[in-house]
């Protein structure tokens, strides 16, 4: 262990990278295109309330709203296909077993399950915090959860947006009703689901608060990853990798941006998140 | 017992002298003697008396007590006259006018050529008329009667009317009721009428003026009407009256007649002058409206000169008046409502009947002497008003024709000035109709109770300023229609303070409206105005059945304009011909608003409208809000499908229906005004679908619940997640705290300042 002492002493200052330059990218494409659309699609769902319609009067009506879903949509789409291409590159430089079962796959394991039991145990105050590796469960079901519905919303979306199109080639009529169920209830789904539990677990618990700007900047400092993810660390300083993704913390004008967009986001999804609320609460049927 | 007396004594003189004997004498033609100073013949011509009905007699058998042998025979002084009356009995004869003025029998039987009595009759009115020598009776023969006679009619012979028989005839003087009785023997309804007539009545009260039948007919020279050298001939008839009636004669000074110069003004009258001027008999003449026998004062209901029946009077002749007079009497209303219009003598007065009435008695510059001045005035209950008349103004009037009085009937000669106290003027002596729609109106009923705003024809079309409603100055004009009606019921007006129902501002909300639009902005007079659905004059509130804003006939009213539309409404399913239900059906105004009615393709109307279906059709509207459409249209968006771009507007018809925009045949199409590419299962598309209903939509219920159970399931079980953590986290981060406050020294914080806050 002295030997890690050592290289933490070493590496004081400098920063992990935990995320390459285009899955932060991509990642932005995501934070844009999702308030976007959750902005815009929300406004349809909730047309009949007051609120809603002054926000789309804000935005300049209905055209307006309807032109940025659209937009929304294409780059949802495009993040999707470059996500699905980043894969495919993966997969050529990686195993199948690193993508799919080992330390860095995204994919749900035993370990998972054996990690959310521990979490619940350390929750009620009944064991210690679980070492959590690279990916927590939540994290993974997060990741899942877009990958699912995009898909979902998205091909729902497509049907809604040609409709014409997907009855020409067989769809019958009343798919459409039941793709607008489903785009409008997975679309709550996904924007109650991210501006809430994505936003505490990622950003407002309490070790995190108020923000966690890895994403953006794509690093975080060795004692954070140290702490957080002890597992990672551990695995890292074992295998000698951490070196290979060691780097100098993010420039100040990085951090600030960071903050200046991520608190932005946060901001419009806590407010439409109320909204929501209020809606669903007072309001809505 | 003159005969019995006769017989017995011709015994004793049969001796004395036979006829032969006399004859003698008597044959000589040159026999005469000296009577009187004349010469009177003595002869008899005895073939001649033998040949009469006395020729078996003998000539002393009438002729008795005389001496033969003295010549002269004389008894006493002169020879004694052959009394008839010894063989026959002439009592009645010597009671008759011809006994009692000592006429003869020998003056009509002759004296020794007596002859059947038959034969004097045959020579009837021929004999009389050998003693009646008078023009006036010889004229008999040129009569009507003497030609009736002639064809074999005896009782029109002069012993037809002079006397029951020859003997018999009476005085030439008939009384009152023989005169009844011989003229009507044939004349007899012409009598009756007579009878009851002005004149026979003042006859029967023994007026000496009163005519009786000669007066006008003549006793003898009896023509018929239809010659010309009649007294009673039309052209003859005005001078006949007008021997009684003309001025100067002491029936004109009658005080209860009060038509003066009754002859004078009628030659100077449209009547008179074509029966004077221009011989004209088809023109009136007194018989023609005051009847020929049944003449009777105005007064008398049955009168032909009565205000009832002077129409029919007058449409004898002027049978085609009221097609020609439509604007008085439109119609039937002259007969069946007299009251209602004017009589014909409202107008042309009788005997001046002209085209230009009045105006030689009260002419409009007698009239201006008076209300020429500005100052003019009368108090009415307690206010001033004027009586001042522009007169230049009143001659740029559309009734600059007509004279003052024209209106102003009610004037009366007994009143100084005689237009004192002539109350309002009645339009309906000329504008019936109108003034007929307005009593029934709601202006009119409110005018009838007195209602101090309730406006009568003059509020409108003005008193004497009346125009035309063509002349763009008028009040009347279209442009002007909505100012003049603004007068009353903008808000804060008379009516509209009055007014009680639902709507309100309706002059401002006009003035917004495409109607109003169209007639302000674009200046378009065939656009609607207030009187297009009120009418002009018959307006009343829509509750009223007859109104032409009632919800029934408001399609009626509104397809004046829009005709192409109602023919479509009516075929729809909204139509009550169409739909039988209990439930009120919407009419034009449920979608269009009656006074703030828009172009539709206007935001506000297209938005509308779905409140507007919505009020009945409360579930289509609702799940039509859940579909894209209506959330669409929620947000403002104009040109997104509104219930009537897919049910049609005017045309909706039951989706079953062929002929509905939605049937089978007909939905892709409708779609595609919207939808370019639709196709048959593109309209499968659940326009008005929900997902709370199992069983008319399951796919959508289940998908619904499905997606619901996901979502509650997800939040439930990260919120939980959250809830444990964040306590936890907490407490953690407490400790940390602790600890890092413990572990590191101020100055090595310095090192850290580009980490997290977190670790700070």
């Amino acid at each position: 262990m002295g030997n890690s002492e050592d290289k933490l002493k070493m590496n004081e200052g400098k920063h992990y990278q935990r995320f390459v330059p285009f899955l932060r990218f991509n990642h932005l494409l995501i934070v844009v295109s999702f308030l976007a659309l959750a902005v815009t699609g929300m406004i349809i769902k909730f047309a009949d309330v007051g609120i809603f319609q002054f926000l789309a009067d804000l935005l300049g009506g209905y055209q307006v709203t309807g032109f940025i879903h659209r937009v929304g949509a294409i780059i949802t789409f495009l993040y999707f296909a470059l996500h699905i291409s980043y894969l495919f590159k993966k997969r050529k430089e990686k195993s199948a077993k690193y993508l799919f079962t080992g330390e860095n796959s995204m994919m749900f394991n035993k370990r998972d399950i054996k990690e959310f039991v521990a979490t619940i145990k350390w929750f009620v105050g009944k064991g210690p915090r679980p070492n959590y590796g690279r990916w927590t469960y939540w994290e993974k079901f997060d990741y899942f959860a877009v990958f699912w519905g995009v898909a979902v919303i998205g091909f729902s979306g497509l049907i809604l947006w040609f409709p014409e199109f997907f009855t020409y080639i067989g769809f019958p009529g009343w798919f459409i009703n039941i793709a607008t169920i489903i785009h409008s209830d997975e679309a709550l789904l996904a924007v109650g689901f991210i501006f809430t539990v994505h936003f505490f677990n990622t950003h407002f618990r309490p070790d995190k608060f108020p923000i966690d700007t890895t994403i953006f900047t794509g690093s975080l400092s060795i004692e954070e990853l140290k702490e957080d993810r002890p597992r990672q660390y551990k695995i890292l300083i074992e295998s000698g990798e951490l070196d290979e993704r060691l780097v100098d913390p993010p420039p100040q004008w990085l951090v600030k941006a960071s903050k200046i967009f991520g608190f932005s986001a946060l901001f419009i999804g806590l407010t439409i998140i109320i909204m929501i609320i209020y809606s669903m609460i007072f309001l809505y049927r | 017992m003159k005969k019995i007396l006769l017989f017995s004594i011709l015994p004793f003189y049969s001796f004395a002298q036979s006829t032969s004997e006399c004859l003698d004498c008597h044959n000589d033609v040159d026999l005469t003697m000296i009577k009187n100073d004349q010469s009177v013949s003595l002869f008899v011509d005895e073939s001649k008396y033998n040949s009469s009905i006395h020729g078996d007699l003998d000539c002393i058998e009438c002729h008795i007590d005389f001496d033969q042998d003295d010549i002269p025979h004389k008894s006493g002084q002169n020879i004694s006259w052959v009394e008839c009356s010894d063989c026959h009995d002439v009592q009645t004869f010597s009671e008759s006018i011809h006994g009692v003025k000592n006429v003869k029998c020998f003056d009509c039987h002759t004296k020794h050529q007596i002859s059947e009595s038959s034969l004097l009759t045959k020579n009837g009115p021929d004999f009389c008329i050998t003693c009646h020598k008078q023009t006036e009776i010889i004229n008999y023969k040129k009569s009507i009667h003497y030609n009736i006679y002639i064809d074999g009619n005896n009782e029109l012979s002069c012993l037809g009317c002079h006397g029951e028989s020859s003997h018999e005839v009476k005085s030439g003087k008939l009384s009152q009721n023989d005169l009844y009785k011989l003229c009507g023997n044939c004349h007899t309804e012409i009598v009756d009428n007579y009878k009851r007539s002005l004149h026979g009545k003042a006859l029967s009260m023994g007026k000496y003026l009163a005519p009786n039948c000669l007066t006008c007919h003549s006793a003898h020279l009896i023509r018929t009407s239809s010659d010309t050298k009649s007294k009673t001939y039309k052209m003859n008839i005005p001078q006949l009256c007008g021997d009684c009636h003309k001025d100067g004669t002491k029936v004109s000074e009658l005080k209860n007649i009060d038509q003066k110069h009754v002859l004078e003004n009628y030659s100077l009258s449209i009547h008179g002058d074509g029966l004077f001027k221009r011989g004209l008999i088809v023109t009136a003449v007194c018989t023609d409206c005051h009847d020929s026998h049944n003449i009777l004062p105005h007064q008398d209901q049955s009168s032909s000169i009565n205000r009832k029946n002077i129409a029919g009077t007058c449409s004898k002749c002027h049978a085609q008046i009221e097609a020609v007079h439509v604007k008085v009497i439109q119609g039937e209303l002259w007969e069946k409502e007299p009251h209602k219009i004017p009589a014909c003598i409202d107008c042309h007065q009788p005997h001046v009947v002209r085209r230009v009435v009045y105006e030689d008695k009260y002419t409009d510059n007698f009239c201006m002497t008076c209300h020429i001045d500005e100052k003019l005035h009368k108090i009415e209950k307690g206010n001033r008003v004027s009586l001042f008349v522009d007169y230049t103004k009143f001659k740029e009037s559309a009734h600059t024709e007509n004279s003052c009085i024209k209106c102003h009937t009610n004037i009366s000669v007994s009143n100084n000035p005689v237009c004192l106290d002539s109350g309002p003027v009645d339009c309906s002596a000329c504008h019936a109709e109108q003034v007929s729609d307005y009593e029934i109106s709601y202006h009119g009923k409110l005018y009838a109770e007195n209602n101090n705003v309730a406006p009568y024809c003059t509020d409108c079309h003005e008193k004497h300023m009346t125009k035309y409603k063509s002349d763009p100055k008028s009040r009347t004009f279209r442009k002007n229609i909505p100012s003049l009606c603004a007068d009353c019921h903008r808000e804060g007006q008379g009516a509209a303070e009055r007014y009680k129902g639902s709507q309100h501002d309706i002059i401002k909300s006009y003035n917004m409206s495409i109607h109003g639009k169209g007639l302000i902005e674009s200046g378009l007079t065939v656009t609607a105005i207030c009187i297009d659905c009120h009418t002009s004059h018959s307006e009343l509130p829509a509750a009223d059945p007859l109104s032409s804003i009632n919800s029934k006939n408001i399609p009626v009213t509104c397809s004046k304009c829009h005709f192409g539309i109602y023919e479509q409404f009516e075929m729809s399913v909204h139509s009550p011909s169409i739909t039988k239900t209990e439930k009120r059906l919407p009419t034009c105004y449920d979608c269009h608003k009656s006074h703030s009615i828009e172009r539709v393709e206007r935001g506000d109307f297209r938005q509308g409208i779905i409140d507007q279906c919505g009020t009945c059709h409360v579930e289509l509207t609702e799940t039509y809000f859940e579909t894209l459409h209506g959330k669409v249209s929620r947000l403002g968006e104009v040109t997104a499908a509104k219930c009537y771009d897919c049910h049609g507007s005017h045309n909706i018809h039951r989706t079953d229906d062929p002929s509905s925009t939605l049937s089978r045949q007909n939905v892709v199409e409708t779609c595609k005004k919207c939808h370019p590419n639709s196709n048959k299962k593109f309209v499968g598309y659940l326009t008005h679908a929900t997902h709370h209903d199992p069983d008319k939509y399951p796919y959508l219920h289940y998908t619904f619940w499905a997606m619901t159970a996901l979502l509650i399931g997800t939040f439930t079980f990260f919120g939980v997640h959250t809830l444990l953590w964040f306590p936890r986290a907490l407490r953690e981060k407490h400790k940390m705290k602790k600890k890092s406050t413990n572990d590191f020294k101020p100055e090595s914080g310095r090192k850290n300042d580009n980490n997290n806050e977190e670790i700070k």
